[in-house]
């Protein structure tokens, strides 16, 4: 058992060096990799790190509020008189955290439709195909506002609505995979000695997909923490006291352009992260590309 | 050529088809009380029985849905809950606004982002092209709402260049006659020749432009510089080239001609996906466009509406798609 499950992980850790190495040579994406790290830690980190934990959530402190940045507060306050910085800190874990669970609600969606389309073929792939058309027709944005507005304004129903935008892109490339697989020798044998369909689909054509899906999941991370946030701004996701990003940026501009440090941070922290994952998305396509492979 | 311009603009109304019974299906799923909206907070229960009579919520789904797309077919796309206005009426008058934003976003985007991508594809490999991939990337990373809050604080509050917001300054709409042509400022004072009046406008509408370009501004000059590098990597250039026709010519004549199209492609289709950047950079400009209109909706919840401009970005989205499609079949290499 052990052995085999070697023979399975050996392949895959090749890729994964090789990956690595290739990632080296880009210092661009190489240092995206290492603020990616700096706010994965960070996020878990945050509660214990945040120099004012009781900022986070509506703790007033009138007395202290807008002040500009100083040593005290790196960031300045808001109008409660709550630690700006404590409050962004705290919200890269909100905003990773939220932006893993809608990818992952899309990947449930999306992974199996996929794997159905492209295994059974016919009539079932062009149902499921023209349904993946018509949401990819969508700006998804607008998709989850009107999802949004329906089911009411909360950070849960904001993920909802993203995932249900977003898995188009899943079962797409999935099914593209898919197609491909189906001409490999060994899902011939396996057909060839009656392994049901379904079963094809669970034990072989999805395992097989996990590598690419997983590589554009991390590259939609950038943009789905970018929609949470948009939402969050527009009222439609996280709501107050929580410290999320658009959300804060939404509240600041009630009192822009004088008390700018409420604004500009926040929207400081959304940059950097989202920037840290396009470009890690933007070097790992680079890698898998053919062309630029070669070189 | 003609076929297939047709065959598209049938698979485009397929589209369209699915995107109104989607979100028609999605308002009648997803649990919500509409009669209770529709009526108003206070609504007893008899006025909100008859909100459901008068909505025609009471039929069954299938006649709903035929209702639903009778009503499309005439232009007519519901009653906003909010103003009890028609809602076809309600975009009219806020769509002008938007599509002069998005029609100058679009000529800033081809008028900075072509240049750039042209000067980084001559210095291949220098800084330069990691300079234009880090911006693109940036670009693109950026909250757009963020931004356009930025772009106040530098140009408005600190260097005092640009207006904070709004079409026109106050002052100008007191002073002079509004003309109402197009509906989008900017076109109706050069054809009622109110001089004055443009050249406010167009102080007013380059940071919410220039905040909507910034996308396909990076994304242009990307596809410029990789498709010209491809090109000039072709025989004929090198042909042109040692015939010892100038540099630049080679450049502009042959090169960039043949680069073009792929450009206008993506330009075409970063447009349809920055609608909703657009709708964001709106709000923070306080600009009379859809955006406004959005937001005002979201804020109560207004679904109908909201499904309206779901149903007019689709449309949107699908001509976009349409155009780059019959941009690409132009294209005399491409046998279709």
């Amino acid at each position: 058992m052990n052995q085999k499950i070697k023979d399975i992980l050996r392949p895959k850790i090749k890729e994964l060096r090789d990956m690595i190495f290739m990632l080296r040579k880009n210092a661009l994406t190489m240092s995206a990799v290492i603020v990616l790290i700096l706010i994965l830690i960070l996020a878990l980190l945050a509660p214990v790190i945040v120099p004012y934990p009781q900022d986070i959530a509506d703790k007033t402190n009138l007395s202290e509020k807008f002040q500009a940045p100083s040593s005290a507060h790196l960031f300045g306050t808001d109008e409660l008189g709550r630690d700006v910085f404590s409050r962004v800190l705290y919200g890269t874990r909100i905003s990773l955290s939220t932006a893993v669970l809608a990818v992952a609600l899309s990947l449930l969606i999306g992974v199996p439709l996929g794997a159905v389309a492209g295994t059974f073929g016919g009539a079932v792939d062009e149902v499921i195909m023209r349904i993946t058309d018509i949401f990819l027709s969508f700006p998804p944005m607008l998709l989850a506002i009107l999802l949004v507005s329906m089911l009411g304004p909360s950070l849960n129903n904001a993920i909802l609505a993203i995932a249900l935008a977003w898995w188009p892109w899943y079962t797409r490339i999935v099914r593209g995979q898919a197609i491909s697989l189906k001409e490999r020798k060994f899902i011939q044998a396996a057909e060839t000695i009656g392994t049901p369909k379904w079963k094809i689909v669970t034990k072989h054509i999805i395992p097989n997909t996990i590598s690419p899906v997983v590589v554009q999941a991390s590259m939609d991370m950038g943009g789905v923490i970018l929609t949470i946030a948009s939402l969050s701004y527009l009222g439609l996701g996280a709501q107050a006291p929580s410290p999320e990003w658009g959300l804060m940026i939404s509240t600041s501009r009630n009192y822009f352009p004088d008390i700018w440090w409420y604004s500009v941070f926040p929207g400081i922290a959304i940059f950097i992260t989202v920037l840290a994952f396009n470009l890690l998305g933007d070097g790992v396509r680079e890698i898998l590309d053919p062309k630029t492979r070669k070189k | 050529m003609g076929k297939y311009i047709i065959k598209r603009l049938l698979n485009g109304l397929i589209v369209l088809l699915g995107v109104v019974t989607i979100t028609f299906f999605i308002t009648r799923v997803v649990p919500s009380d509409v009669a209770g909206k529709w009526a108003g907070e206070r609504a007893t229960e008899e006025q909100r029985q008859q909100a459901i009579v008068e909505l025609g919520l009471d039929k069954p789904l299938a006649t709903q849905y035929v209702n639903y797309l009778k009503d499309l077919l005439s232009g007519d796309l519901g009653r906003s809950l909010r103003t009890k206005e028609l809602i076809t009426k309600e975009l009219a008058s806020y769509f002008p606004a938007t599509m002069e934003l998005v029609l100058v976003g679009f000529l800033f985007a081809m008028f900075v982002g072509i240049p750039m991508g042209i000067y980084s594809a001559k210095k291949n490999g220098k800084m330069l092209d990691h300079a234009t991939r880090f911006f693109s990337i940036g670009a693109v990373s950026l909250p757009t709402f963020w931004v356009a809050m930025v772009f106040q604080l530098l140009f408005y509050r600190i260097l005092n260049w640009l207006p904070l917001g709004g079409r026109m300054s106050i002052n100008a709409s007191l002073l002079y006659e509004i003309p109402n042509v197009t509906g989008m400022l900017i076109i109706d004072c050069i054809l009622t020749g109110s001089w004055e009046l443009l050249g406010d406008a167009f102080v007013h509408i380059i940071m919410p432009g220039f905040t909507i370009a910034l996308y396909p501004i990076g994304l242009v000059a990307r596809m410029t510089r990789s498709a010209l590098l491809e090109i000039l990597n072709e025989d004929y250039i090198t042909a042109s080239k040692s015939y010892g026709i100038r540099e630049g010519k080679v450049l502009w004549r042959y090169a960039l001609k043949n680069s073009l199209g792929a450009t206008a492609t993506v330009v075409a289709l970063s447009m349809g996906y920055s609608l909703t950047n657009t709708f964001l950079t709106e709000t923070i400009f306080s600009w009379p466009g859809l955006g406004s209109y959005v937001s005002k909706s979201v804020t109560t919840l207004d679904y109908p509406a909201i499904m309206g401009i779901a149903i007019i970005s689709a449309i949107f989205y699908v001509i976009l798609n349409l155009l780059a499609d019959i941009i690409i079949a132009l294209d005399p290499r491409i046998r279709l």
